[in-house]
């Protein structure tokens, strides 16, 4: 029996000053202690930090990545292993959590697809973290990766943007980690417990209940559309097993930057949704077996062999049923079309979750691949629809790129601060993990 | 000032008589009649029914010209704000005649509605015209005319439609979205276990049929056939001159390679933001192979390269704008005598 537990601290407010620590509910940050950790990094010259909490008229944009601090109090490991921690197995023992917080790194853009929060009006309603108090890290790049040519659209030089994703990815994770371990002498004020029988034990447990794996795909298209698991770029790992708590303990980390709405933040990988929800029903429906992840690459043989092996893997462990998540859009609907398919043909029953590019009217073909076996279909809504961001007081992070990141058009930002583009602009908006309760018909 | 609305039925509902009455022509009522009491009185006047048209289901079967054009004519002289059919529940002749009525008069420019059973043969024209699903019998009218009053009445007052499953209308293929009240894990695994205990369920997406495209007719002698190159990898001279957007493309760019042996890192580049732009950008014959297609043409595989290419970006374009641009400039490729074309894609 692998077992964890969370322990929730709740965070009512952040206060940036001159000593870090977390005190009735208020988490203090010193913040020349932050910026010299984030200064460690030579490709990081300068960065800014600010506090977003919701209701407010504040913008963040372009939003890299979005993690909620955690530490562990007990057993082996620390959080993001591989990443900011020694690589040793976590997911058991106890982890205290900063709830209602996170920390969200933004910065001059890596690709085209970073994301807009919105703190308050109708694009709050479709992001997560309009919800969550959160601590912001404006990342500088340092001069070495800035672009030469004048005329070139992001600042960023081209074949820099790798070492700016990873400073920028590894900066955040940082920062969550030191503002985690401020709270591991804390009481949390709630605790949960999750705990996964192995196999022999869970078949002896629920002998009656049908046993379900999560299949969980990760993005690894590659070139800055990348995954980590306990360090370990995901696009080169085959498809393979996990206990449902290292997750929790941080053993994936996004560094992607796919379009805003359907990337998957650490902080969704850390609450992943689908591991929660079956967490629920484990031991009163079903008898919830583990993770699977298994990758996106581009390239058909590695889509054919990752397929073949979480299709296999179900069959090894003789589950009836799978959840699929995606992550991404287009090129990743096959992935999602394969494991579906393959996985029903061994007698596995599956739901799915994905979402839709049904373009702006609504008309079109949702995704790039279809099956009839992918009969059970869950949606986080359709990226293509078109939003008005009214100007909001305050923007974190600069309003220059709206007009090229994936989702906008030229014009997207018009003079008056109102931004027109579609739901995609919005970090995470169409989860494809469940997280929302968006979703079309 | 309440709606005026038209209130299209079938003899049956009308009282007049069942099969055996079939046959009557189209008529004219003032007022509400029948299942409009139940309408009307869900409006509570904000709408009204002001003229109900009666006619025979096997009237319409058979005369289906001359019922529209008598239908259409009443409907233009009353000019109402609204035109409601039905319901018609599993009644085959009376659905279809709802719907063809209904779609006539929506031609008008005339908002309408009708309602049936999934199964009635109507319901074909799902697509075409907002259907309410009903139950399969009449007995179903105590749901079925308040959500078709409800909808109806958001249509007048100009509000926006919400999702299917909302409004209660038929998927019509138009994906709407909405906040269910549930998040996507829950629904996700609440799915899984309704389909491994062979309970039924309902996909939030049912799977389109895909379109197979024909491959066209092999080229018998490339050494005299024109190639064009295309691509939905964003590749555009710098600066993106036509703006193409980096995702939900809205627009393709015509130009020219006419003399251009090699497309270079000062020339050209990327409006694609669906992969990293860098090897793209620093050598674009990885997208778009223009230095290897004139080594074809100097080699003599091919006649020659056609002077003009058409690009777009694909990432996460709707595949109905992809087809409309392919669908023009695949008519300027025929107009300049291209034989064949080479798509790539990333």
């Amino acid at each position: 029996m692998k077992t964890l537990e969370l322990g929730y601290i709740h965070i009512n407010d952040i206060i940036i000053g001159s000593e870090s620590k977390v005190e009735n509910g208020v988490l203090y940050v010193d913040e020349a202690a932050v910026k010299a950790l984030v200064l460690e990094d030579e490709f990081l010259k300068d960065v800014h930090f600010d506090v977003a909490k919701p209701g407010e008229s504040t913008r963040i944009t372009p939003v890299k990545d979005v993690i909620e601090p955690r530490v562990k109090v007990e057993g082996p490991g620390g959080v993001f292993p591989g990443m900011v921690n020694k690589v040793e197995a976590v997911g058991e023992g106890k982890t205290n959590v900063l709830k209602g917080m996170a920390v969200v790194t933004a910065g001059k853009i890596v690709g085209f697809q970073e994301g807009v929060i919105d703190m308050s009006g109708p694009g709050a309603d479709y992001t997560p973290f309009s919800k969550t108090i959160n601590f912001v890290m404006v990342c500088e790049p340092a001069d070495s990766l800035l672009a030469t040519d004048p005329e070139a659209t992001l600042p960023i030089d081209n074949e820099k943007k790798p070492e700016y994703e990873r400073a920028v990815r590894m900066a955040g994770l940082k920062v969550a980690a030191y503002l985690g371990e401020l709270a591991k002498n804390v009481t949390p004020d709630e605790t949960e417990v999750f705990s996964t029988p192995n196999l022999k034990e869970g078949m002896e447990l629920y002998p009656d209940l049908p046993r379900v794996v999560y299949v969980a795909m990760l993005q690894t298209q590659g070139l800055l559309h990348d995954t980590y698991v306990y360090g370990v770029d995901a696009k080169r790992t085959l498809s393979t097993m996990m206990w449902p708590t290292e997750i929790m303990d941080g053993a994936i980390v996004s560094g992607n930057c796919v379009s805003a709405c359907d990337k998957n933040p650490t902080y969704i990988h850390e609450n992943n949704p689908v591991v929660h929800e079956l967490f629920k029903q484990h031991g009163k429906t079903i008898n919830f077996v583990g993770v699977i992840i298994t990758n996106e690459n581009v390239y058909l043989a590695d889509k054919q062999r990752s397929s073949d092996w979480a299709a296999k893997l179900c069959e090894l462990l003789g589950v009836d049923g799978a959840i699929v998540t995606q992550e991404g859009f287009g090129n990743p609907d096959t992935d999602l079309i394969m494991n579906t398919k393959k996985i029903e043909l061994k007698g596995v029953k599956t739901a799915i979750v994905t979402d839709e590019y049904a373009g702006q009217d609504g008309k079109s073909q949702s995704l790039a691949d279809a099956d009839p076996l992918a009969d059970a279909v869950v949606t986080g809504g359709n990226a293509n629809q078109v939003i008005i961001l009214p100007k909001m007081d305050k923007v974190i992070g600069m309003l220059d790129y709206v007009d090229v990141i994936a989702g906008g058009h030229a014009g997207s930002l018009r003079e008056d601060g109102t931004i027109e583009a579609e739901i995609q602009v919005i970090t995470s908006a169409t989860n494809e993990m469940g997280f929302n309760k968006l979703s079309a018909r | 000032m309440s709606f005026k609305v038209v209130h299209y039925i079938n003899q049956f509902f009308a009282n007049i008589g069942g099969e055996e009455m079939a046959h009557v022509a189209p008529e004219l009522r003032d007022g509400l009649v029948g299942p409009g009491l139940a309408l009307n009185n869900a409006w509570k006047g904000e709408a009204e029914i002001v003229k109900t048209i009666v006619c025979g289901d096997s009237y319409f079967a058979e005369h289906e010209k001359e019922a529209k054009e008598q239908i259409l004519a009443w409907v233009k002289e009353i000019n109402p704000d609204f035109f409601i059919a039905g319901p018609a529940f599993n009644a085959g002749r009376y659905g279809y005649a709802c719907a063809n009525v209904a779609i006539a008069v929506q031609e008008m420019g005339i908002p309408v509605l009708t309602g049936m059973y999934q199964e009635n043969p109507g319901a074909d024209y799902k697509n075409q015209v907002l259907i309410v699903a009903t139950k399969d019998s009449a007995a179903g009218m105590r749901q079925a005319a308040p959500t078709m009053a409800k909808l109806a009445l958001k249509i007048m007052k100009g509000e926006k439609l919400g999702a299917s499953c909302e409004d209660g209308y038929m998927p019509n293929g138009i994906r709407v979205n909405f906040f269910e009240k549930e998040r996507g894990a829950k629904r996700a695994v609440d799915m899984l276990i309704k389909k491994l205990a062979d309970k039924p369920f309902v996909t939030e997406y049912p799977m389109p049929s895909f379109d197979r495209v024909e491959p066209g007719k092999a080229i018998k002698d490339m050494s005299k056939a024109t190639i064009a190159l295309c691509t939905s990898g964003g590749i555009v001279p710098k600066g993106n001159p036509d703006h193409i957007e980096s995702s939900s493309a809205s627009h393709y760019g015509e130009y020219s390679i006419e003399g251009v042996m090699d497309l270079t890192e000062e020339g050209w580049e990327t409006a694609h933001g669906g992969y990293d732009p860098i090897y793209a950008n620093q050598d674009a014959d990885r997208v778009l192979p223009v230095d290897v297609m004139r080594d074809l043409e100097k080699e003599g595989v091919i006649g020659k390269l056609h002077n003009l290419f058409y690009t777009t970006v694909g990432n996460g374009t709707a595949v109905a704008s992809a087809k409309a641009f392919a669908a023009e400039y695949a008519q300027k490729l025929v107009a300049a005598g291209v034989d064949g074309v080479i798509m790539t894609s990333t």
